[in-house]
């Protein structure tokens, strides 16, 4: 056993524990933490893979902002955790058999009879001076320009419409509107009353 | 020559839009000049066309002048054959329809008193009758001037609408609503008929044309078809008969004739015009048309002739017993049609069509004088309150009797010569049914004098009208009456003579009808003929005369001698009485049987078919149906979004399943 | 040496953890995102494995797609999740069931 394969190993038990924590633990603030550790060792997986970028931007894109962003909402929310609790034991199993089922019948596909080193023998690695980076910014720029505009724009879209959805107006918010101010006249705000004088 | 074609037929129709169009704007005397003129120049160049075949050897002429379309090699033209029976035709139909015109100036006169103060119909009523008139003779002269099956049907159809429209021009009155639905029907019973036979035309030939179709028709004769099970027919006799149903329906031969008796609904022009002179002829004239076709089917000849010859004897006994004058001669006309039929079917076309042609004169006559006399009479119609006409109405009475010898049949006069033709005609053909022909031909002459003179006496002779207002009021009709019936005087008489040489056993129609030598029994008859004067000597010989005469005086001793005899057949005889009073049950069979029983079956249909299965189970059903399942499958949407992630989660695991193990 | 089935095998345990997750937190909305997150990643995982063994960069493109995609689903996923809360005062999906049929 190479020290590469040790590394594959390890960082995969890793991922797996990881994911199993995210599903069962009882507070949603730590199935996040543990889907971040999930993350993190899963960009350790890519870079076994010689996916070096990905592997940084999962990090960088995953675990600074999306998960940034899941742990915002659940501490902002004040979520009843026992109601959501309910019928954990109940569903239990099923959901237990279902995933070894589906995991049994992956693996009959997936296995090492199928994709195996016979069948895909391992590549040769590239070389020190090796950029990953270069190599995806050449595809993306080039041949894939266009879906990365869209990628752009959907993004774009998802901004605007995380605020729209969001943003609402609090009737009982102060604030001054600097264009009213600047207009406004003296009749506005002056009243001039006639009245009697006091009699003594 | 193309040029005066076409101006034959279009200025009628010209003629119609104006009137029927602007017949507001320019007012019932510019209607009837409009109408009447365009027939009028139509009549001057028929009888020039005809001038110019009889004396200058006009070449027959035989083109078309629009393509509507073509269909797979099938064209479908508007053309022209003219020849020497389209000339024939044409000259009479627009003399005779020209005669109606202006008669109709003095029977519609006031016609508002028809309608109803407030009926919308009743506006421009006058004007209209006019538009509709001169709309039937461009029909009929489309009809009779066709060179292709397709303006035939056009011509035969279009004067089935035009007669439609005027049967129930007072449509006011219900009687004219139902007689004209029922000649509107039966004439699609026979238009059926005549349709598919055009159709088998087309399928055999794949041409529409005459001049095709005759020189193809030879070849076909031999032809057997299959038309259902193992039978097989003679195409010919399918072709012949199928045609053939369509004239039962246009010329009213029984079983079909069941219309043209209601149709005296209309105004009595109509009644001259289309029910006695033209419209009614239109099926006389297709067969002698098809002669070519019918020449090579003695099946479908000898359908003819008994057909006609039973038409000819069993309607002219109705007329014995009818009271209405327009329906007496309604009857005569049926009568006559047999006669017709008859000649066609004994293969002499020629003799029928000169039957046809002298009728056309002395039976518009005869209706126009039957229209003079209701107009005397204040639209009284029943003959039993008539008599002693004569004294009032001179030029009425002298053209009626001038009309009823016509139709008997006397020497001399037209009718003798066209209807003796016929009769000899029968005697020497030899096909099957000729001899049944004979004996009803030669007995229905004995009909034919009976019920013209038993109506002649009783309108014109005996005791005055019994109603002493009518009778105050009784006076001869005006000029616009009167001039048509003299018009159409001459002709009754001097026609017959004139033209029997040349029409029936010259060349006049040599190369226009088509006789096998084995059928030629005009050309038989004409091996013994010596001039019209000794045709008319010969008569002497034969039993019609003597037949006719003891009509005559049969009507003359019942009627006038002695009315208590009268009275006494009738009593006698009852049951015959009644049957012929009944038209031999022919209206209650069909209005129970096929008016009561398609109704039932259209009743049965709509309740089944319409309502239940297409209403019921198709349309509310689906929907009903629609709703039951979503009613049922809407509960599968619980709303529960793991429910949802559940069900794609099972789906995609037995999709896995299935890649996996299959 | 690390075979692909290696990688392929760690993706699809990964993709029926999440499943199993699906079924067992059914009623936390926001710990179902997160096991969908969690089955993107397992697909990720495969990209990435077959684009380094075919030797084609195609594959690391697409994880790219997927993460920008994911990005903008999660952020618009919680957004609706603020907007739920704020108006039901619960994230249970028990309380949602507005299309019941």
């Amino acid at each position: 056993m190479t020290l590469e394969k040790l590394i594959f190993y390890m960082l995969a038990a890793v991922i797996i524990a990881a994911a199993m924590m995210v599903v069962t633990r009882r507070n949603p603030v730590h199935s996040a933490l543990f889907l971040i550790l999930a993350f993190v060792a899963c960009s350790g997986v890519w870079m076994l893979a010689e996916a070096e970028f990905l592997a940084i931007v999962l990090v960088l894109v995953y675990v600074g902002a999306v998960m940034v962003l899941f742990l915002f909402v659940l501490m902002m929310l004040d979520i009843d955790i026992a109601v959501l609790r309910a019928g954990f034991i109940k569903m239990l199993p099923l959901g237990v058999i279902m995933a070894i089922a589906m995991a049994a019948e992956l693996i009959l596909i997936v296995g090492p009879g199928n994709f195996g080193l016979e069948q895909y023998a391992a590549p040769v690695r590239h070389a020190a001076d090796y950029s990953n980076t270069e190599e995806i910014g050449s595809v993306l720029y080039t041949v894939y320009m266009y879906p990365f505009e869209i990628a752009a724009v959907i993004l774009l879209v998802a901004i605007i419409a995380a605020i729209g959805l969001t943003m609402r107006k609090r009737p009982d918010t102060k604030y001054i509107d600097p264009a009213s101010q600047v207009l406004v006249k003296r009749g506005d705000r002056v009243r001039m009353v006639s009245m009697d004088a006091e009699k003594g | 020559m193309e040029n005066i074609y076409l101006t034959i037929v279009l200025v009628p129709l010209i003629g119609a839009i104006i009137a029927g169009f602007f017949g507001g704007t320019i007012g019932r005397k510019g209607a009837h000049w409009v109408a009447s003129g365009g027939v009028g120049i139509s009549t001057l160049l028929s009888l020039f066309v005809l001038k110019r075949f009889m004396f200058d050897g006009e070449a027959v002429f035989n083109g078309s002048v629009y393509t509507w379309m073509v269909s797979d090699g099938l064209h479908m033209e508007v053309g022209f054959l003219v020849d020497q029976l389209t000339a024939v035709m044409i000259s009479v139909v627009t003399f005779v329809s020209f005669c109606v015109h202006i008669y109709t100036i003095g029977y519609m006169a006031d016609d508002e008193h028809n309608w109803p103060k407030t009926s919308l119909a009743g506006r421009n009523s006058y004007q209209r009758f006019f538009s509709y008139i001169s709309l039937f003779t461009f029909s009929m002269l489309m009809l009779v001037m066709s060179n292709n099956f397709m303006q035939l049907f056009f011509g035969w159809e279009a004067v089935g609408l035009v007669s439609y429209l005027l049967i129930g021009f007072w449509s006011v009155r219900p009687t004219a609503i139902f007689a004209n639905l029922k000649a509107f029907l039966v004439n699609r019973v026979g238009d059926f008929g005549f349709i598919l036979g055009i159709a088998a035309i087309a399928m055999y030939t794949n041409s529409l044309d005459y001049a095709e179709v005759f020189a193809k028709a030879p070849g076909l004769a031999d032809t057997q078809i299959q038309i259902w099970g193992d039978s097989s027919w003679s195409l010919m006799s399918v072709i012949g008969i199928l045609l053939f149903i369509g004239a039962m329906g246009k010329s009213a031969q029984v079983p079909l004739h069941v219309w043209l008796p209601d149709s005296m609904e209309g105004p009595t022009p109509i009644s001259a015009l289309i029910h006695a002179a033209t419209m009614v002829t239109a099926g006389i004239f297709m067969v002698a048309r098809m002669s070519p076709l019918y020449e090579l089917s003695e099946t479908a000849l000898s359908f003819v002739l008994i057909i006609g010859a039973t038409t000819a004897f069993f309607t002219g006994l109705i007329g014995i017993v009818q009271n209405d004058i327009k329906r007496v001669v309604a009857y005569s006309t049926l009568s006559q049609l047999g006669y017709m039929m008859v000649a066609l079917g004994a293969s002499a076309y020629a003799a029928g069509i000169f039957h046809l042609m002298t009728h056309a004169f002395f039976k518009a006559l005869l209706f126009l004088a039957a229209g003079s006399v209701i107009i005397g009479m204040h639209h009284d119609q029943d003959i039993r309150n008539m008599g002693g006409i004569r004294k009032y109405m001179p030029i009425t009475y002298w053209t009626s009797l001038v009309g009823s010898l016509a139709l008997i049949g006397f020497p001399g006069f037209s009718g003798f010569f066209s209807k003796d033709a016929i009769i000899e005609a029968v005697h020497h053909s030899s096909i099957t049914g000729s001899g049944y022909a004979y004996v009803l031909v030669v007995a229905g002459v004995f009909v034919t004098a009976l019920y013209s003179f038993r109506m002649f006496f009783l309108v014109f002779h005996g005791e005055g009208p019994r109603d002493e207002h009518a009778k105050a009021h009784l006076h001869e009709t005006p000029k616009v009456v009167t001039v048509p019936l003299i018009l159409l005087a001459i002709p009754s008489v001097f026609l017959g003579y004139l033209t029997i040489g040349p029409m029936l056993f010259g060349d006049w129609f040599k190369g226009v009808l088509h006789v096998l030598p084995e059928h030629d029994t005009l050309g038989h008859i004409g091996e013994n003929f010596h001039g019209a004067g000794a045709f008319v000597l010969h008569a002497v010989y034969s039993p019609a005369l003597y037949l006719a005469l003891g009509g005559l005086f049969v009507a003359w001793f019942v009627y006038m001698k002695n009315p208590a005899i009268a009275d006494k057949i009738k009593g006698t005889l009852s049951p015959v009485y009644n049957l012929l009073d009944k038209k031999y049950w022919f209206d209650e069979v069909y209005q129970t049987v096929f008016a009561t029983g398609s109704r039932g079956l259209g009743k049965f249909l709509w309740l089944a078919g319409d309502r239940g299965l297409i209403d019921g189970l198709a349309v509310n059903g689906s929907a009903h149906s629609v709703g039951w399942l979503a009613s049922v499958v809407r509960h599968v949407q619980t709303g529960y979004l793991y429910h949802y992630a559940i069900a794609m989660i099972l789906g995609l695991l037995l999709l896995l399943t299935w890649f996996v193990f299959v | 040496m690390i075979a692909l089935s290696d990688y392929l095998i760690l993706g699809a345990i990964l993709f029926a953890i999440s499943i199993a997750g699906i079924f067992i937190n059914r009623k936390n909305v926001i710990v179902l995102l997160m096991c969908v997150e969690l089955m993107l990643l397992a697909v990720n995982i495969n990209f990435v494995a077959f684009s380094h063994f075919l030797g084609d960069s195609a594959g690391q493109v697409f994880v790219f797609f997927i993460l920008t995609v994911a990005a903008a689903e999660a952020a618009i996923g919680l957004a609706i999740l603020v907007v739920l809360f704020r108006s039901k005062q619960s994230i249970n999906v028990e309380d949602m069931d507005a299309l019941k049929g």
